[in-house]
């Protein structure tokens, strides 16, 4: 079913001096499939994308993309970080914030143009933002944000997406264009890593699925890993979670 | 040759503008406070450079007072690095020993040159004028003006070649770092630019003045604009306007150039933080005065539309109601009242209050909300 291996990764450690944050961690992940990435709080998930992004130090271990380390395939390569990770009140529309998209494709020193921004243009048609493209950044709402770091992503056009819990605090609204936009992106053959936090959701957004807490729990499709034991393994035996057919249960309580 | 109070409000200008540039960046990434610790301790580079050169004018002598500057940004940051100490106090801990070696070096072997610690404050601006830049016995101009312009076209090639990567190094670190785009480089390379700005404006206007340049007109614009680009020229302009106001302010005064000038950079920072269409205190207080006014209306109609046709009806839309059971002042319910008719939204008949069909429509979008 699936063809090639988009990321792997190999004895990935990543610690804080002597307390591991990711001990070990071993993932191959095919090509063409949206993956979750689901753990308890401090479970390491934000900081395993990162390792692979190379944005924090690796103790041991590497990351390939298509076989070769992230520094050479930058361009396969898009970024979603979390949307309060950067300051909203920075001086600068909608556009000029999805035309960052393309900056690693200029290079140094080049100036975004035209094409640039008929590029972002589409790219905030897709996430319905279009109207707001002149907005000041800081008059949106979170579930705008989010859209606009999405844009920003797909403007990147890259082969593998990394998003850091783009469906953090979003409207049902907006949850729902994320939704139709990953399937869009699957669809184009694209590779979508998302950290995420509703495990209700799971089954219905991914196909793949790593449970991670610290360690690697379980990795592979979401039928055959996502399940009680291997949740109950993630997230310490207090998962209210259970049963996925009565859909009552909210999300985890795991603390 | 200009006259020599053209020159110095020339001078001035030209350094504010030159500071301006490197100043939006250190405003929008939260280091304001660095530019102070820089340019104090370049001074300490000026020294140890002059020792090694013994000319204050020679380019060595600017490199190394440039990398003192760098220095004490890694020396922040190595101490902050330790989690032991914050990065406020690392910044209040790095910058006074720097440069109060400096002014130890000064006091003891420095003593009989043209060096000393009140001009480092203040500088000696009303003199700049007359220390010339001589080429092949043509004067050209004073040597502090030369200086600026020099150190203003580094700055604005600097901010102009690389905008495009201290915008996305400054918005977002993570995304930069992903793209390739060695924030960290980006990072030094700013500070560097900061702390040969720091060197070169220090001669003539002295550390205080560069400070303010530095951060108050970048503060003052963050509060006018919505765009970077925007952002910097405005920072230019407030800088340069202060500089020539602060000019004539010492004139008119007889008081020190430098400090004038300081003040009027703080003079237009209070102007803009006060009075800014959209973001200044006046504009603030006025909004929350029309939403405090709105939502009052809002109250007033929605009471009336919940109990619109209610037997409790004739009760609840008297005028004594609002002051006994919603509890508002006289005064504040009749003026909610008198705002709320004159905008259309009810009428009212003997003391009783009714909705028209725009205050029925308003308190049905106002419950939506």
């Amino acid at each position: 079913m699936y063809s090639d291996r988009s990321i792997e990764v190999t004895d990935l450690t990543v610690a804080y001096r002597d307390k591991p944050v990711l001990w070990d961690i071993d993932l191959n992940v095919p090509s063409g499939l949206l993956m979750a990435i689901v753990g308890p709080n401090g479970a390491g998930k934000t900081t395993l994308i990162k390792a692979m992004l190379g944005l924090v130090r690796a103790a041991a271990g590497q990351t390939l993309i298509y076989g070769k380390p992230y520094a050479e395939q930058r361009r396969l390569v898009g970024y979603v970080p979390q949307r309060g990770s950067v300051d909203w009140d920075f001086p600068s529309s909608v556009l000029d914030v999805v035309m960052m998209g393309r900056y690693g494709a200029l290079g140094w020193i080049r100036r975004p143009g035209r094409r640039e921004r008929e590029l972002a243009f589409a790219a905030l048609d897709k996430v319905k933002m279009r109207d707001f493209a002149d907005r000041q950044i800081s008059q949106l709402s979170g579930g705008q944000q989010q859209r606009v770091f999405l844009a920003r992503a797909l403007v990147q056009d890259a082969q593998i997406y990394f998003m850091d819990e783009p469906f953090q605090g979003v409207d049902a609204t907006t949850e729902r264009a994320i939704v139709t936009l990953l399937q869009e992106l699957r669809a184009a053959g694209k590779t979508v890593i998302v950290v995420h936090h509703d495990l209700q959701t799971v089954p219905e957004y991914f196909d793949w699925v790593t449970l991670l807490n610290v360690r690697k729990i379980a990795s592979g499709p979401v039928n055959d890993v996502f399940t009680e034991e291997n949740l109950r393994l993630a997230y310490g035996g207090r998962v209210s979670f259970l049963s996925r057919a009565n859909g009552s249960a909210p999300e985890t309580l795991a603390s | 040759m200009l006259a020599p109070q053209l020159e110095i409000q020339l001078i001035a200008s030209v350094i504010a503008a030159a500071c301006a540039l490197p100043g939006v960046f250190l405003v929008l990434r939260r280091m304001a406070m660095m530019s102070d610790a820089i340019s104090h301790t370049v001074l300490l580079g000026i020294v140890i450079g002059f020792f090694l050169t013994r000319d204050l004018g020679s380019p060595l002598l600017f490199i190394g007072a440039a990398l003192t500057g760098v220095l004490t940004v890694s020396l922040v940051e190595l101490i902050n690095r330790t989690r032991l100490v914050k990065e406020d106090a690392a910044i209040g801990l790095v910058f006074p020993v720097l440069f109060s070696i400096a002014v130890i070096l000064i006091s003891r072997y420095a003593g009989n040159v043209h060096l000393d610690v009140d001009a480092v404050l203040v500088g000696e601006l009303a003199f700049a004028p007359f220390d010339r830049f001589v080429v092949f016995g043509y004067d050209i101009a004073p040597r502090a003006l030369v200086i600026g312009v020099i150190i203003l076209l580094l700055n604005l090639m600097f901010i102009t070649l690389f905008y495009k990567e201290l915008k996305l190094a400054t918005f977002d670190v993570g995304l930069a770092a992903s793209l390739g785009f060695a924030p960290a480089a980006i990072h030094y390379g700013l500070m560097f630019v900061v702390s040969v700005t720091a060197v070169g404006a220090f001669d003539a206007v002295g550390s205080i003045l560069v400070v303010a340049l530095m951060i108050a007109p970048p503060a003052a614009a963050y509060l006018l604009t919505n765009r970077l680009s925007h952002m910097i020229a405005l920072s230019v302009g407030i800088g340069v306007i202060s500089a020539v106001g602060g000019y004539w302010i010492a004139h008119w005064i007889d008081a020190s150039i430098a400090g004038s000038m300081a003040t009027m950079t703080g003079i237009c920072f209070g102007v803009v933080f006060l009075f800014a269409p959209e973001r200044g205190l006046v504009a603030l207080a006025r909004r929350h005065n029309r939403q405090r006014w709105d939502f009052a209306q809002q109250m007033l109609a929605t009471h009336l539309l919940h109990h619109e046709g209610t037997p409790v009806a004739d009760a609840e839309s008297r005028i004594e109601h609002l002051t006994r059971h919603m509890r508002w002042a006289p005064a504040f319910a009749a003026q909610v009242v008198r705002r709320a008719i004159s905008r259309g939204l009810i009428y009212q008949q003997g003391d009783m209050l009714a909705l028209t069909e725009y205050g029925r429509r308003f308190a049905s979008e106002a419950i939506l909300r």
